[in-house]
């Protein structure tokens, strides 16, 4: 549609499950072309579910989703796995093939782009195979191409799980709580990898997260859902006890609310 | 004080570690019922007891036939009862591997629609339900004497062994790996060479090992109703009450089960 300057256009979208429980409710989101946005909300307020909405992984109940223009939702099943290569997703827990190598988990975004027989002989082009070493250089894992997934630690494994949806050439990056199994240090790096990889390639991403100074620290617009609405819509200086209370419920947010200079003066001093 | 304030002291003197039955009344009925059973039982049975100790003399001198054990003289006989075992078990475990991977995937719930799903788990059921000996026979007499009718009676009670415990393996697997591989757009014989094969492989081939193992055990008891194999030859021995020919076969089969037993405990080990 021209004048439509959103990447990602999500009219009244739904999801009612099976059991009955309403997860989202009626959410608009446009989020344009090289944002990163972060959701924030309590567990169970519909970040998973809305992800998952974009990609068609749960199939929502009502409303339209809209990647480039196209319409996602009413796609047949191949046109819908084109689709999917634009939007890479990144999980809490990797999802990596834990008995695949790290090249091949990292080829393995090449799926959607390769024959099933050429997939299944590992036979793919040359410059995706030194596309995806350029990758691992850059995130220092060249030296493990060939060492099994499940024998790195839990950073090395989401930069994987990174490079994975970077190898599909997306233009959108779901990502759903990145950090969640990962330690503070190791959150930040991994996050300040996903912001860098995002301004360099032009990538806008929606991070499902629930460390709000996480969000904060790292995302230029964030969103609040909770119990399935967008409660709240703003940039990250805009977040106050008042908003915080309004996503997740009274708590003294004073604490929370402190800028974490420690932790980077802490993250740098052990660099050094 | 209130009349509800909590007492620990009470609470530990009164707290008794929960009993398998809760119900008291219940428990000592139970007990004393296996017991009455039991006598009841035992009560029952009629021994002959001068009909066993002609039974043991006899016996003995059966056993006393075995011996020598006599490889030689039917040595050709021996052979060719094996080497058709053998075949027999080969091609039956190659052909129920091929024929049981499809059902396990049709009868794994995660992956096959609710109809797909009933049709392959009654494949497993009816396979499972009649023992090798009756599917012999009925082979026996659709299509004659021979290694064909045992061939066929293994292939099918590989798929029920193999289909359900693979289908059961495809249930247990990690459903984020096979989520992310579906988000980079993979279409489904993709999705199962990349997520689910790597995830089931190990138990493929453990499995398979295990059934080639069995297929062999079974095809020396299938030569009894004439499905062919070193069964037909330890059968004619009996008939003809050259037991220490038979003896040589018992031999014989032992071994090879042995060393069946050992090469499939080996692979298991290996692939895990």
């Amino acid at each position: 549609m021209p004048g439509d300057a959103a990447l990602l256009s999500v009219e009244g979208l739904s999801k009612r499950y099976p059991t009955g429980d309403l997860a989202l409710d009626d959410v608009d989101l446009q989020v344009p072309a090289g944002q990163v946005m972060a959701l924030i909300g309590p567990s169970g307020a519909g970040k998973s579910t809305l992800i998952r909405c974009v990609n068609r992984l749960v199939e929502p109940s009502a409303g339209r989703v809209r990647l480039e223009g196209e319409e996602i939702t009413g796609l047949g099943a191949t046109a819908l796995r084109r689709a999917r290569r634009r939007m890479g997703m990144i999980f809490q827990e990797y999802a990596l093939v834990e008995r695949l190598t790290v090249m091949e988990n990292v080829l393995s975004g090449r799926l959607g782009y390769t024959g099933f027989w050429a997939s299944w002989f590992r036979r793919f082009p040359r410059r995706d195979v030194e596309q995806a070493f350029r990758l691992l250089d850059r995130v220092g894992l060249a030296h493990m191409a060939d060492k099994r997934a499940d024998a790195l630690s839990g950073g090395q494994r989401q930069r994987v799980g990174i490079l994975r949806a970077l190898m599909q050439d997306p233009a959108l990056l779901l990502v759903d709580e990145p950090t969640a199994s990962l330690d503070p240090r190791t959150s930040r790096q991994i996050m300040r990898l996903l912001v860098e990889l995002c301004e360099e390639r032009g990538l806008a991403a929606i991070i499902n997260i629930h460390d709000v100074a996480l969000a904060r620290d790292f995302a230029r617009r964030i969103v609040g859902l909770r119990a399935g609405r967008i409660v709240f819509d703003g940039p990250p200086e805009a977040l106050d006890a008042e908003v915080l209370t309004r996503i997740y419920g009274e708590e003294d947010w004073s604490r929370a609310l402190r800028r974490p200079e420690e932790e980077d003066a802490e993250e740098a001093a052990t660099a050094a | 004080m209130s009349a509800t304030a909590f007492d620990p002291a009470a609470a530990a003197r009164a707290w008794r570690p929960p009993a398998l039955i809760g119900d008291a009344r219940l428990r000592w009925a139970i007990y004393a019922g296996a017991l009455l059973y039991a006598a009841l039982a035992l009560g029952s049975v009629e021994v002959n007891w001068t009909r066993a100790a002609e039974g043991l003399e006899r016996g003995a001198r059966f056993l006393a036939g075995f011996f020598p054990p006599d490889f030689v003289s039917k040595r050709e006989e021996i052979l060719d009862g094996l080497l058709e075992s053998l075949t027999m078990t080969v091609v039956a475990t190659a052909l129920g591997i091929v024929l049981s991977v499809p059902v396990a995937l049709g009868a794994a719930r995660n992956l096959a629609p609710l109809p797909v799903y009933l049709f392959c788990r009654g494949i497993i059921a009816v396979s499972r339900t009649f023992q090798e000996i009756i599917i012999a026979i009925v082979f026996v007499a659709m299509l004659g004497f021979g290694p064909l009718a045992g061939m066929l009676t293994l292939a099918f009670a590989t798929i029920g062994f193999l289909g359900k415990l693979l289908a059961e393996d495809i249930e247990d697997m990690q459903a984020e790996q096979a989520e992310a591989i579906r988000a980079t757009g993979a279409g489904w014989f993709q999705l199962l060479a990349w997520a689910v094969l790597p995830q089931v492989r190990p138990r493929l081939i453990g499995l398979s090992a295990y059934r080639l193992d069995i297929n062999f055990r079974e095809s020396a008891v299938l030569g009894l109703v004439g499905a062919g194999g070193i069964g037909d030859t330890l059968n004619t021995a009996f008939d003809r009450y050259e037991f220490d020919t038979a003896a040589a076969v018992l031999i014989v089969i032992v071994a090879i089960v042995l060393a069946c037993e050992y090469t499939s405990g080996w692979i298991r080990r290996a692939v895990q």
